[in-house]
């Protein structure tokens, strides 16, 4: 009898051992790198926290990984994302997500593919973020896609085609749609018969959107953030001018804009890939999660940043990655297998190429009645 | 040879100021060959020596000849865009692999060209008197800024594309500058010794015009501007001198600056960025080059000392920056400090006394 449970005894230590083992999770330090003050501080903001919620759920869940998040602030400036850079690196950082805006991304993409480190940036969207890198990937669609995507949305659906444009020529992310959309409008048989520009500091819109006005145009299109969006379809709504404005990701958000009458918006288009208000199981868990944290809905920035986690976690499952590799070693496992995976995230479902552009279908959604709608 | 008491004083001082800075140097050069340096202070010290060049010129402008200059960012962002260009020209056209060369020629035709920009502004308004300067150099820093906005270089077949307002390149050009996007595509190849240098030729070529005949005619037409004119001092040579020579030094330091990264922004050199050097100035004591090598390199290494703060990080920067400003102004501080370092001073004065 007492031969038994000695036995037993040693086989339950056995097994516990054993579980022990296998339960030890591998730490991933993931470092987030964005601009969570300054100008920019909106977006860095969400595309922490839309981390954030993810390394919740991943270390709540208890799998095969548990994630150590760092972040460090770029300010939105090229100089200090270097210095955001090296103290991630400093902090023992793996891998990257960030970062956040252009600009920065492609002075510290151009640095980590110098010291091989490896890039999954949220949000960064010009095409130089991943020209002549290997080590940068993206989660969102570059700029030029943007544009020619919504060019050939609106010849395709025949909108209509006498299309003016208004954006930012200050501005990187505005101007690259832009170049896009008129290249390629012209190319489907889009007349563009009114283009006119604005600047960061202009808060007066009437001169622009009465060139479109007298140029008869039957869409806007508006590739550019939701602030100067939300002033345009104010001083359109005014001079009783009522076009399709048609926008792009940088038009999400425009709903929650204080002191916006969500009216004005009835009937603008635009192309996201994630909608807050979608019913899609994974999308509602991440926006309530969102919503109890942080107490605002979340907007594109943070889903995808949401995304990164999770495609982080898959290509480091892909490539090995083990807790005590450097971010040098883990770089080049990390970028070959991120081209062999595929990952069903909250902004779809997205494969990538050895360019570092991600493949997901653009779609476009409709506000109606102060919701978005997919066609 | 007999030494007057002010001029051993001024030798002390810029003996001391040449130490510590190549003191500073060789400690960390001893510290990158040890590798013991953390990557974040190694990857700040190209631009500290950039900030340390920004705020001696400035000094020069504010400190020395008493003008105001707020667009000192504009004549940096002239250097790194002339640099950017002049680099990627001497690379993609003319194939000069040897990146020390680029550096310099980089570097010498940044300040030249800030310099003659430099010089067209300081004919006009130099002749004027009161604040013009200050308004002047504020519409410039904004001019520029604008301006490379919506200025395209671009290089193809062994030549030179430039394009304004529009992007009329030919297909297949290398952009070097593009616009909104910024000077793109820079091979970085400055170095901490390149930086170095800069900043010794800074301190040679501000320290030696100062304690010149012309920087004691600067001076006085900074103190009391009839009675140097009274003297004979032609006013305006003497304030375009001290203009134009701080105008080329933030050229050179504006291409070593621009050449450090992989692209340059026009939002870099907002005026905030001209205010935030002047700001190094003002904390490091007007006319005093030590007291401005010190502020910028301590206020450019502050706030990455404080991201441990995360968030709260600029708020303790700016209190940082008030608590300076408060302890070096205090009379009742400053006393204290001098009654706390007098024993030891007075031992000095003996001992110098004796020989």
């Amino acid at each position: 009898m007492k031969k038994l449970v000695a036995l037993m005894m040693a086989i339950a230590m056995l097994l516990s051992v054993a579980s022990a083992v296998a339960e030890e999770a591998i730490t991933l330090k993931i470092a987030h790198i964005g601009p969570t003050t300054g100008a920019a501080a909106l977006y860095g903001l969400a595309t922490l926290h839309g981390a954030e919620v993810a390394v919740e759920e991943v270390n709540a869940a208890g799998g095969k990984y548990k994630i150590e998040l760092i972040n460090e602030d770029d300010e939105h400036n090229v100089e200090k994302v270097i210095n955001a850079y090296n103290a991630a690196l400093d902090a023992g950082a793996q891998m990257i997500l960030g970062s956040t805006t252009s600009k920065p991304c492609e002075a510290a993409g151009a640095q980590g593919y110098v010291d091989r480190v490896f890039f999954l940036t949220p949000s960064a969207s010009s095409t130089a973020v991943i020209e002549d890198k290997d080590n940068v990937f993206q989660i969102c669609f570059t700029d030029p896609n943007q544009g020619k995507a919504s060019a050939q949305y609106i010849a395709e659906h025949k909108l209509g085609t006498k299309v003016a444009v208004i954006y930012n020529n200050a501005d990187v992310y505005s101007t690259g749609i832009r170049d896009t959309f008129v290249e390629e409008g012209k190319a489907l048989g889009l007349e563009i018969v009114s283009e006119t520009t604005f600047t960061d500091e202009t808060t007066d819109f009437t001169v622009q959107v009465a060139d479109a006005q007298n140029a008869g145009a039957e869409i806007v299109f508006l590739p550019i953030y939701y602030t100067p969006a939300s002033l345009i379809l104010k001083t359109a709504a005014d001079k009783a001018f009522k076009p399709i404005f048609f926008g792009v990701d940088g038009m999400d958000g425009i709903l929650s804009v204080e002191g916006f009458d969500t009216s004005l918006a009835e009937g603008v288009m635009l192309l996201t890939p994630f909608v807050a208000t979608s019913t899609d199981e994974k999308v509602v868990n991440f926006v309530t999660k969102y919503q109890a944290a942080y107490n605002e809905i979340p907007i594109q920035f943070a889903a995808d940043a949401y995304d990164g986690i999770y495609i982080l976690i898959a290509a480091a499952e892909k490539a090995g990655i083990t807790s005590d590799m450097s971010a040098e070693e883990a770089c080049d496992l990390l970028i070959a297998a991120i081209q062999e995976i595929t990952v069903d995230g909250i902004t779809g479902s997205m494969t990538w190429d050895a360019s570092g552009a991600v493949t997901k279908t653009p779609m476009a959604a409709t506000i109606v009645n102060g919701e978005y709608v997919f066609e | 040879m007999k030494m007057t008491k002010a001029k051993r004083n001024k030798l002390i001082y810029n003996i001391v100021t040449f130490a510590l800075v190549i003191g500073a140097f060789l400690i960390l050069q001893s510290m990158i060959a040890n590798k013991t340096i953390t990557r974040s202070l190694k990857g700040q010290l190209v631009p500290i020596c950039c900030w340390i060049v920004m705020a001696v010129s400035l000094n020069l402008v504010i400190g020395i000849s008493g003008e105001l200059s707020l667009g000192h960012a504009g004549f940096m962002s002239v250097g790194a865009y002339t640099g950017a260009v002049v680099s990627g020209l001497l690379i993609n056209v003319y194939d000069i692999q040897d990146a020390t060369l680029r550096l310099v020629v980089a570097i010498v035709a940044g300040g030249l060209l800030s310099g003659i920009v430099g010089a067209l502004i300081g004919i006009p308004v130099l002749r004027l008197r009161g604040d013009y300067l200050a308004i002047v150099t504020l519409a410039f820093g904004e001019i520029i800024r604008n301006l490379v906005n919506v200025l395209y270089i671009g290089t193809g077949d062994g030549r030179l594309y430039a394009s304004f307002l529009n992007k009329k390149l030919p297909e297949g050009v290398t952009m070097l500058v593009d616009g909104a996007k910024g000077a793109v595509k820079i091979k970085p190849i400055s170095t901490f010794t390149a930086g170095f240098i800069l900043v010794l030729i800074t301190l040679v070529v501000v320290l030696n015009l100062v304690n010149s005949r012309a920087g004691r005619a600067i001076k006085a037409c900074r103190d009391n501007r009839i009675a140097a004119e009274s003297m004979g001092v032609n006013v305006t040579k003497y304030k375009m001198m001290a203009f134009v020579t701080a105008a080329v030094l933030a050229g050179m330091a504006g291409a070593l600056y621009g050449l450090n990264s992989s692209t340059v922004v026009p939002t870099q050199f907002t005026f905030n960025q001209s205010i935030n050097v002047l700001v190094f100035v003002v904390l490091g004591g007007l006319g005093n080059v030590l007291g401005s090598v010190i502020s910028a390199t301590l206020l450019t290494i502050l706030p990455e000392m404080l991201r441990a703060f995360a968030d709260y990080r600029m708020l303790v920067y700016a209190v940082v920056l008030i608590l300076v400003m408060i302890f070096t102004n205090n009379p009742t501080i400053l006393s204290f400090m001098k009654r706390l370092i007098a024993p030891f001073k007075r031992k000095d004065v003996t001992g110098g006394d004796a020989q």
